[in-house]
C-alpha cells in the first residue's frame, strides 16, 4: 500500500474510535471541546522554563485514555509523526540559552535544555489532548459542538462537506497513485509533468462530482440551507465533566503540586 | 510549516484565534450573501481534492526532496477569495484535529498564515492584477509564480513573529528570519510553478471552468479596508483583554524581538552612530549573540525566578522526586481506570 492509503486509514481508525461507547464518548460535544480547549490553555500558559509543573497535567490524557479505551501507543505514534518542526525551532534554545540555572549532582543544566524539554512536554501534552478530543467525539459531533457555540453556519457546513468527500477523494486519489506506480514498475518518484497531469485530472474529476452532487442536492429539494437536526442536550455528567476537569487544571496551574509533594517527602526522609 | 501549540502563548495564540474567527464570520457572511448554491457542494469537493492532492508528491529533480500542491492560491482562482478562505480553513481544522498539524489554539495562527494571506493578500493583489481579466500562458506562470513567492515569504515571515513574540522559543527575531524565509522561497517557486502547470492544465482541458470563475465578480470583490480595519480591531480586542496574562506570566509576553533588535541599546546612542550600528545589527546578527547573552539576560532571569522555584540546588532533589512521585500516581490512576472498564 502506498503513503495515501496509510494516511487515509488514519482518519477511518480515529473515526472507529469515535464510534465506541463509553461514558466519555456519550458526553456531550460542548462540554469535551471546552475541556480540550481549557486544558490547552491552562498548558500553554506557563512560562517557558515550566518542566515540573506539567507532571501533573499528564492526568488529563492519561485518564481519558484508560476510561475511554482507547490505544495509547498509537496516540504516542501519531505525536511522534508530527513533531519535527516543535523540534527544530525547539533545538536551538539548549544553544542559544547557555546560562546554567539548574544542577542535578553535579551536572549543570542550562536554561536552554530546560526549556527545550518544556516544549517537547506542551507539544506532547496539546497534540494528545486534540488528537482524545476527536477520538472520543467525532468529527460530526466536533462540527455540530461548533455550530452550537456560535460557529458561522456556512463554515460548519463546509467543515461536514469537506470531511465527507475526503474519503471519495482520497480514494480516487489513491487509485490514481496506484495505477501509476503499476505502470511505472513501482517507481516512487514521480515527473512533473506526470504530477500535473493527475493532479489535473483529481481536479476536473472533482469539479465534476461537486456538479453531479449539487444536481443531485436539487433533486432532493435543495434550497441553499443545510438543516442539522440532531440535538445535544447539557446534561448534569456534562457539566460536571467541565467543573471538575477546569477545578484540577486551576489546581495544577496555581500550585507546583510535585514540587510540594517532593519537598514534603524529603523533609519526612531528613 | 505547521504553527505548533507548544510555541506559543496564550495570548498570541487568543489574538490570533480571535483574528481568524473574525474572518471566517466575514467570510461565511459573504459567501452567503452572494446565495450561490452551487457552491456548497464544490467548495467541500475542493477542500477535500487539496486534502487529496497533497498526499501526491512529486520528487523535484537533483534535490532528493518533493514537492505538492499548496492549495491556497488555486482555491482562490478557482472559488474566489471568500469561499477559498473557508476552504483552506477546513482543511486546517482537519489536519489539526486528526494528525495533530498544529494545534487548536495555534489554529487561529495557521489559518491566518495559509489562508489569510494567499485568499486575502496575494490573490487579490498580486495574481488578479497581473493576470487580469484576459489571461495568457506568461501572464498565468508569472502571476502564479510570483503570487506563490510572496504568499509563502509571508506565511513564514507570519510564522516568525508569532513565535517571537510568544517567547516560548529562544531562537532570535534575525535567525529565524534567515532560517524560515529562505527554504520558504524555494518551496514558493515549487508551488509557484505547480500552480502554474495546474492552472494551464484545467484551462487547456476546460477552459470554461476559468472563464466562469474570473465572471463571478460579486464574490471576488474585495473591500480590502473594511478587512483590515476589522483585522485591527480584533487584534487590539483580544491583545487588550489578554494583556493581564502577560503581567501574570513575565515570560509569555516578553517581546523578544525587542530584545533580539536591541532597542534599549540604540535608544541610548545618537545620529550616525544609531543608524549604523542598526545596519551593523542587520547585516552581523551573529557576532552579536556572544554578549547579548550575558548582559539583558540577567533581568528576565531575575523576573522569572520565582516562577521556576528550583533555580537553587537544594530544590532540585525534591523537584524529582515529587515529578517521580506525581507520575506514578497518574499511571497508577490511569490503570485502575482502565481496569475498571475491562471488568464492567
Amino acid at each position: 500500500m502506498n503513503n495515501i492509503g496509510k494516511n487515509y486509514l488514519d482518519i477511518r481508525y480515529m473515526d472507529t474510535l469515535a464510534s465506541g461507547n463509553t461514558l466519555l464518548h456519550r458526553l456531550d460535544p460542548r462540554a469535551k471541546l471546552i475541556t480540550t480547549l481549557l486544558f490547552i490553555v491552562a498548558v500553554v500558559s506557563f512560562d517557558k522554563y515550566t518542566l515540573l509543573a506539567f507532571v501533573p497535567f499528564f492526568i488529563y490524557p492519561m485518564a481519558l485514555i484508560s476510561a475511554g479505551g482507547l490505544p495509547a501507543g498509537y496516540f504516542l505514534k501519531k505525536v511522534l509523526q508530527v513533531s519535527p518542526f516543535a523540534i527544530l525551532v525547539g533545538i536551538f534554545n539548549p544553544i542559544m540559552d547557555k546560562e546554567i540555572i539548574f544542577h542535578i549532582g553535579s551536572i549543570g543544566i542550562s536554561g536552554g535544555w530546560i526549556s527545550f524539554l518544556s516544549i517537547i512536554l506542551r507539544f506532547f501534552l496539546t497534540v494528545t489532548a486534540a488528537l482524545i478530543l476527536i477520538a472520543l467525539t467525532g468529527f460530526n459531533a466536533v462540527c455540530q459542538a461548533l455550530t452550537r457555540l456560535g460557529m458561522p453556519r456556512a463554515f460548519v457546513v463546509q467543515l461536514l462537506f469537506f470531511y465527507r468527500y475526503i474519503f471519495v477523494l482520497v480514494d480516487e486519489a489513491e487509485r490514481m497513485e496506484t495505477a501509476r506506480s503499476l505502470r511505472s514498475f513501482n517507481s516512487r518518484s514521480m515527473r512533473f509533468r506526470i504530477f500535473i497531469s493527475i493532479i489535473g485530472h483529481l481536479l476536473l474529476r472533482s469539479l465534476d462530482r461537486a456538479e453531479r452532487i449539487y444536481l443531485a442536492m436539487r433533486c432532493r429539494g435543495f434550497d441553499g440551507h443545510i438543516r442539522l437536526i440532531r440535538p445535544i442536550k447539557l446534561g448534569w455528567k456534562d457539566v460536571a465533566f467541565v467543573t471538575v476537569w477546569l477545578f484540577l487544571f486551576v489546581v495544577f496551574r496555581m500550585n507546583n503540586i510535585p514540587m510540594r509533594l517532593g519537598e514534603l517527602v524529603t523533609e519526612v526522609f531528613r | 510549516m505547521h504553527m505548533a501549540d507548544a510555541l506559543i502563548s496564550p495570548a498570541v495564540g487568543a489574538a490570533m484565534c480571535a483574528v481568524s474567527a473574525g474572518l471566517i464570520g466575514y467570510s461565511s457572511k459573504k459567501v452567503k450573501d452572494a446565495a450561490d448554491d452551487r457552491k456548497v457542494p464544490l467548495m467541500g469537493v475542493l477542500g477535500a481534492f487539496i486534502f487529496a492532492a497533497q498526499m501526491i508528491n512529486f520528487s523535484i529533480p537533483a534535490t532528493g526532496s518533493s514537492g505538492h500542491l499548496g492549495g491556497g492560491m488555486i482555491l482562490s482562482i478557482l472559488l474566489g477569495p471568500y469561499a477559498a478562505f473557508l476552504v483552506m480553513a477546513s482543511v486546517l481544522v482537519v489536519q489539526a484535529l486528526f494528525f495533530g498539524d498544529g494545534g487548536l489554539l495555534a489554529l487561529g495562527c495557521n489559518i491566518f498564515n495559509l489562508g489569510f494571506f494567499p485568499c486575502f493578500i496575494v490573490f487579490p493583489l498580486i495574481y488578479r492584477k497581473i493576470v487580469g481579466d484576459a489571461p495568457t500562458k506568461e501572464k498565468i506562470v508569472t502571476g502564479s509564480l510570483i503570487a506563490a513567492i510572496v504568499g509563502l515569504q509571508l506565511g513564514a515571515f507570519g510564522v516568525v513573529l508569532e513565535t517571537v513574540f510568544s517567547g516560548i522559543s529562544e531562537l532570535p527575531f534575525s535567525a529565524f528570519v534567515l532560517l524560515m524565509q529562505p527554504i520558504h522561497l524555494a518551496i514558493g517557486i515549487v508551488e509557484g510553478l505547480v500552480t502554474a502547470a495546474v492552472v494551464m492544465f484545467v484551462r487547456n482541458a476546460r477552459p470554461e471552468i476559468l472563464n466562469s470563475a474570473v465572471r463571478s465578480k460579486p464574490i471576488g470583490q474585495i473591500s480590502i479596508t473594511k478587512v483590515l480595519a476589522g483585522l485591527a480591531i480584533a487584534a487590539v480586542i483580544a491583545g487588550g483583554a489578554l494583556s493581564w496574562f502577560a503581567s501574570a506570566n513575565p515570560d509569555g509576553l516578553e517581546w523578544a524581538m525587542f530584545k533580539t533588535a536591541g532597542v534599549e541599546e540604540l535608544e541610548s546612542e545618537d545620529g550616525i552612530h544609531q543608524s549604523l550600528s542598526a545596519l551593523q545589527k542587520k547585516t552581523a546578527f551573529l557576532p552579536d549573540y556572544g554578549f547579548r547573552q550575558s548582559e539583558p539576560q540577567a533581568a528576565p532571569e531575575a523576573a522569572s525566578e520565582p516562577a521556576w522555584p528550583a533555580v537553587d540546588t537544594g530544590t532540585s532533589l525534591s523537584g524529582i522526586v515529587g515529578g517521580g512521585l506525581t507520575l506514578l500516581v497518574i499511571v497508577l490512576i490511569g490503570l485502575f481506570l482502565r481496569r475498571r472498564k475491562v471488568a464492567h
